[in-house]
């Protein structure tokens, strides 16, 4: 019989290799982009875990919303990507600072 | 016994590709690393008696999102050299804070309130319940109008990724329907008097 410790102990370390890699991959925005998956996904399952335990199908519908926001996200997000290397060449977060002013 | 190996087998494998996908040189691994993390996580999913979250993740996020990942991480040419560059530069202070952060899950996770008393433990659901069909029954009434509001927000990241990516070339030749359809007769003849 699996707890649900054990489940949120995994979720745990997955959102934390999701920060990790922000700091570790922060020139490269698709690495950047790929972290922030890797977090959504522990929430996904910490979601599905408190669902599972607690006989409740609110956080599995959550789940729903979640992984429409985070798709949304990457198309948008890799959109602005494309289109900004067409100009520059780049896509490099040092390159980025033509707003900063 | 089996739950507990598969258990076992799908969260090491997803905390071990999730590893992957932070540390792989080529951004081309780190997304091959991540979809394997959506499988091992969908497996998890489909132990918690959530198939149906478990196939969606494997058709929205393996067959789209990775997919998109993919086509843009082929197209844009990077030059991972540089972008390897201070690569541990950040380490520790990201290390500080992601040993922060999993120190505290960890503790919370652990600390009794999840691990003990009636939440510690469920049992499966009997075979007879239909996970999509219960899931359909609560979206389509209680939690209509955030579907409507999802529905909404992937018509707009739609739209908004096709409006970011259009190039309108200035050479081409564009038939400017809305001047043809408002075209009146005073702008294409003209009276001449003999």
């Amino acid at each position: 019989m699996i707890e649900l410790s054990q489940y949120l102990i995994v979720a745990a370390a997955l959102f934390t290799l999701g920060v990790i890699g922000l700091f570790l991959n922060r020139k490269n925005v698709i690495n950047i982009l790929m972290c922030i998956e890797l977090m959504l996904l522990a929430v996904n399952i910490n979601l599905v875990a408190f669902s599972h335990y607690q006989h409740d199908l609110a956080g599995q519908i959550f789940v729903f919303f979640v992984l429409t926001v985070a798709a949304s996200e990457v198309a948008v997000g890799l959109a602005i990507l494309v289109a900004y290397y067409r100009t520059r060449r780049s896509v490099e977060t040092e390159d980025i600072n033509s707003l900063q002013g | 016994m089996l739950e507990t190996v598969f258990f076992n087998l799908f969260a090491g494998l997803s905390v071990l590709s999730g590893m992957g996908v932070v540390l792989a040189r080529n951004t081309m691994h780190s997304v091959m690393f991540l979809i394997f993390c959506f499988f091992n996580a969908a497996g998890l999913f489909f132990l918690l008696d959530a198939e149906f979250i478990g196939i969606i993740m494997i058709l929205i996020y393996v067959g789209a999102v990775m997919v998109l990942f993919t086509f843009v991480v082929m197209m844009l040419e990077i030059n991972t050299a540089r972008m390897r560059e201070g690569f541990l530069q950040y380490l520790p202070l990201g290390g500080l804070v992601a040993i922060v952060l999993l120190v505290e899950f960890i503790s919370a996770a652990v600390s009794g309130v999840f691990s003990s008393g009636a939440m510690a433990t469920a049992d499966h659901l009997p075979q007879s319940v239909n996970n999509t069909v219960e899931i359909g029954q609560v979206l389509y009434t209680k939690y209509l109008l955030g579907f409507e509001i999802a529905a909404l927000i992937l018509l707009v990241a739609l739209i908004g990724a096709i409006v970011l990516t259009l190039r309108t070339r200035k050479d081409a030749k564009y038939q400017k329907i809305a001047a043809q359809v408002g075209v009146r007769k005073e702008d294409r003849m003209r009276k001449v008097r003999m």
